[in-house]
C-alpha cells in the first residue's frame, strides 16, 4: 500500500471522523441533559448534533471509499475481487454499523408523533447508539487485522504515524472542521426552535 | 427522502466501478488518478467533501425558505 501524496487526505478524511466523534459526544451529553431536566431545548440540540455528525460520517465514508479504491484496491484484479478484499475490512464494517445505528436513531424519532415521548425515547436511544460506538469503531477494529492504519495504537494520534509538521496542521484542521459542524448545527438548531415556536403558537 | 439516501449511497461506491473499467490495453497503475503521486485522489476527496457540505447547506437553505414563507 503506497500512499504517496494521498497522505494529505489526513486533513480531510480523518478530520471528518474526528468531527463526527466530537459531534456525537456533544449529542449524547445533551441527551443526558434532556433526561435530567426534561427541557426540549436539549432534545433539539441532541438531535441536530447527531444529524450533522451523521453527515460528517457519511462524508468520511465517501472519502474513505475514494481513498481506498486508489490505494488498497488492486487494479490488476476485477472490480468484484478487489472490492471483496476491501469490503471485509473490520474498520469499514464497524464504521458502517455505527452509522446505521445512528440512521436508526433518525428513523426512530421520525416514527413517534408525540413530542415528549419522541424526545425521551430518542435520548435513551442516543445513549445506546453512542455506547455502541465504543465496540464498533474503537475496540473491535483494533483487535482484528486490518488494512486501515491505527490498529497498533491510536489512529492518527500515534507519534510514529505522522510527521510533527503534519500534526501542526492536522490538529487545527480537526478543530476547524468540528467548528464548521458546530456552525451548521447552530443554524439547524435555530431553525428547529423557530419551528417549535410556530407549532406552539398555532 | 429515502430514495435520495439510496442514490447517495449508490454514488459512494461509483468510484469502485472506475477500477473495473480499466482494460488490459492501458498500463496498470498508470491512470490519471495514480499519476503525480496520486494527488488527484486528494482532489477527488476535497471535491467530495465540498460538494457534500454545499448540497447539505442548500437543502438547509430550502427548508429555511419554506419556514419563512409559512410564517408570513
Amino acid at each position: 500500500m503506497i500512499l504517496n501524496e494521498t497522505i494529505r487526505n489526513l486533513y480531510f478524511h480523518v478530520c471528518m471522523w474526528f468531527s463526527m466523534m466530537i459531534l456525537f459526544t456533544v449529542s449524547v451529553v445533551n441527551a443526558v441533559k434532556y433526561l435530567n431536566k426534561h427541557d426540549l431545548k436539549y432534545d433539539i440540540l441532541s438531535k441536530q448534533y447527531a444529524t450533522v455528525g451523521i453527515v460528517f460520517g457519511l462524508l468520511g465514508y465517501a472519502t474513505g471509499a475514494i481513498w481506498a479504491s486508489f490505494t488498497w484496491a488492486d487494479p490488476n484484479q476485477t472490480f468484484v475481487a478487489s472490492f471483496g478484499a476491501i469490503a471485509k475490512d473490520p474498520k469499514l464494517i464497524g464504521a458502517a454499523i455505527a452509522l446505521l445505528i445512528y440512521f436508526a436513531y433518525l428513523v426512530l424519532r421520525g416514527s413517534i408523533p408525540d413530542m415528549d415521548k419522541k424526545a425521551r425515547i430518542g435520548a435513551v436511544y442516543n445513549i445506546f447508539a453512542f455506547a455502541f460506538l465504543f465496540p464498533s469503531i474503537w475496540i473491535i477494529p483494533r483487535l482484528l487485522e486490518s488494512l486501515h492504519p491505527g490498529g497498533e495504537g491510536n489512529p492518527a494520534l500515534n507519534p510514529k504515524d505522522i510527521d510533527a509538521r503534519m500534526r501542526m496542521i492536522f490538529y487545527p484542521a480537526i478543530l476547524g472542521w468540528t467548528l464548521l459542524g458546530v456552525w451548521i448545527t447552530s443554524l439547524k438548531v435555530r431553525m428547529a426552535i423557530l419551528n417549535e415556536k410556530k407549532l406552539l403558537h398555532s | 427522502m429515502i430514495r435520495k439516501f439510496f442514490v447517495i449511497t449508490a454514488l459512494l461506491f461509483i468510484n469502485f466501478l472506475s477500477n473495473a473499467q480499466e482494460t488490459t490495453d492501458t498500463v496498470d497503475m498508470a491512470d490519471t488518478m495514480r499519476s503525480n503521486g496520486k494527488i488527484y485522489v486528494v482532489v477527488a476527496v476535497i471535491l467530495t467533501i465540498f460538494a457534500g457540505i454545499i448540497i447539505y447547506l442548500i437543502r438547509l437553505d430550502k427548508k429555511m425558505t419554506k419556514l419563512e414563507k409559512n410564517q408570513l
